[in-house]
């Protein structure tokens, strides 16, 4: 399997970034602060208002590390996408499939089913590990709608149709419904500081909503990565519309993604107290954002849960969580060019 | 005879890949899609040398040319000669602005060891028939270099070859065509491929993405 290479997170403000023969070298006022060497990166991620010499962006563009730029919050500003790579046959079966509704929803449909299945997994799993603290029959309840809509997605219930994209649309919002009504549930600890009523995000207004913009901008920066690596357009998707400058293939694939792999994550920092309230500020205008500090923290947690070993469902392969949006994104490619039947999700248990 | 466009011509490189796998050949010439490893970084630095065109030798009886373009339109294939050899031969052909008739050699590097399949040599006969054709000549003999052996292996060119050429550039050409990536099959060579990655070569085995998921409705 490809290696999994590291992410340099820049989170020192006003860095700049510059290539010094084979190495990202970091200044701040005229200073350097640090030296990585390129050959063992994958992505760079830069927080602030921080620049990077057109030189190293061309050598993340020729060595196709993923160079992503961040406000200081995390909110995405920028990409550098190099020269499209190679694979035009799979791109123009990209476009092609997008232009048709039926082939579309095929593919969505099968996102959606593994964002579903994942949901009623954490949730089952919540229920089995803490039978003692939680309300095991809510949970029950919640994952048993799941799987009815499982069925009904699958077309296993023949009274309620979901054919086309726009019913898939629905059942998807029904789903994420039932699914964040519980969420509050999963978490144990600090529950003053941390609760969580509703998705928001525009901005995020508590600390629960905080952490997950945080992290799915930064999960939407690694399965774009992925996808322009294994040949695709990451702006133009299947189920997300494509609208200028959105990365909307890599929006549907993280559809899947999301719970299994930022929802847990987030769910363990509070639990585990790796944050804590004062790892938060308050804006003006309601904003909640995380401290230079809590960024760190949470990066080198993030990264670590990237190092840690599973075995993918479909291929039965043992591979670091951070290389999934990558095979996922490899049998999306092997789907389209027609050795499977069927793009198979991500299907975390 | 049928002739190929010059944007059709496929590349005589992909023999080898061609013979190994069908799938490899495609995915790597259809699909562009190329993982580099250690074993192919070293193919490249060995040809470095044998292409260096800077390096021209000219003793006697002999001229060497290192990194010669060749093609030929009825196979619609294109490739580079490490070398080749014109040696003075009164049954040659003439060279512009040389004196005398010579016989086109090609020699050709590769790493390792001579291999028990026959990739290599057929590679080595593609070029020589883009040079006959270029040439207006008949080539009878060519040498592989290998670089663990240090020595050269001469290889005769007979008339199963060249229809095993062919045959092998209209099937090229044909998947070409179609953009067709074929589907695995299984080998001991999967093994040693280092197109494993991409290629996912258990995908076209037992693994069924349909039952995948149905499996996992019923969970």
């Amino acid at each position: 399997m490809k290696k999994l290479l590291n992410t340099l997170y820049i989170t020192t403000l006003d860095a700049y970034l510059s290539l010094d023969g084979e190495t990202v070298m970091v200044q701040k006022e005229g200073e350097t602060i640090g030296r990585v060497p390129l050959h063992n990166l994958e992505n760079i991620v830069t927080f602030g208002y921080t620049g990077a010499s057109p030189a190293l962006m061309g050598a993340c563009a020729d060595r196709n590390i993923g160079l992503c730029f961040m406000t200081r919050h995390g909110r995405f500003l920028a990409r550098v996408v190099g020269m499209s790579k190679g694979n035009v046959v799979l791109r123009k079966m990209q476009y092609a499939i997008s232009e048709e509704e039926k082939a579309c929803f095929t593919i969505a449909r099968n996102c959606i089913f593994g964002k579903i299945y994942n949901s009623k997994w954490i949730l089952e799993r919540a229920a089995r590990d803490y039978p003692m603290r939680l309300d095991v029959d809510k949970l029950k309840g919640a994952s048993e709608q799941l799987s009815r809509y499982l069925n009904i997605i699958r077309g296993k219930e023949e009274a309620i149709p979901c054919e086309d994209l726009e019913q898939l649309r629905g059942f998807e919002g029904k789903s994420a419904t039932v699914y964040f009504s519980v969420v509050d549930d999963l978490i144990l600890q600090q529950k003053d500081a941390f609760f969580f009523k509703d998705r928001n995000k525009r901005p995020p207004l508590d600390n629960v909503n905080a952490l997950l913009s945080f992290f799915y901008t930064l999960l939407s920066h690694d399965v774009a990565s992925a996808l322009e690596a294994v040949g695709f357009d990451a702006y133009i998707g299947f189920l997300h519309r494509d609208r200028p400058g959105r990365v909307s293939l890599a929006l549907d694939m993280m559809e899947e993604l999301r719970s299994v792999l930022v929802d847990r994550f987030v769910i363990s920092l509070i639990n585990k107290k790796q944050v804590t309230d004062t790892d938060f500020m308050k804006k003006e205008n309601g904003a909640i954002l995380l401290t230079d500090e809590a960024r760190k923290k949470a990066l080198n947690a993030w990264q670590s849960r990237k190092q840690e070993m599973i075995t993918h469902p479909f291929l039965s392969e043992k591979i670091p969580w951070g290389l999934v949006p990558y095979v996922q994104a490899m049998l999306l490619a092997r789907y389209i060019r027609g050795d499977l039947e069927e793009y198979p999700p991500f299907l975390w248990k | 005879m049928k002739e190929y466009n010059e944007e059709d011509f496929l590349s005589i490189s992909g023999i080898q890949h061609f013979i190994f796998c069908r799938r490899q050949w495609a995915l790597i010439h259809i699909e562009q899609q190329w993982d580099e490893n250690v074993r192919t970084v070293e193919g490249e630095h060995l040809h470095k040398r044998a292409h260096d065109e800077s390096i021209k030798e000219s003793r006697g009886d002999l001229i060497v040319s290192r990194g010669i373009s060749v093609f030929s339109r009825t196979l619609g294939m294109r490739g580079v000669c490490d070398i080749v050899e014109f040696r003075k031969d009164k049954n040659g052909i003439s060279l512009f602005g040389r004196e005398g008739l010579f016989i086109p050699v090609p020699v050709e590097y590769k790493r390792g060891h001579p291999k028990e399949h026959d990739a290599d040599i057929l590679q080595l006969v593609a070029q020589c028939m883009c040079l006959e054709e270029m040439l207006a000549c008949t080539i009878e003999k060519a040498y592989l270099y290998y670089d663990e052996m240090k020595r050269r292996q001469e290889v005769l060119l007979s008339e199963e070859h060249r229809q095993k050429i062919r045959k092998i550039s209209l099937e090229m050409h044909e998947l070409y065509e179609r953009r067709y990536t074929p589907k695995v099959k299984m080998g001991k060579g999967c093994k040693a491929c280092s197109l494993e990655n991409l290629c996912m070569p258990k995908l076209c085995g037992k693994l069924s993405a349909v039952s995948y998921i149905e499996g996992r409705v019923k969970d």
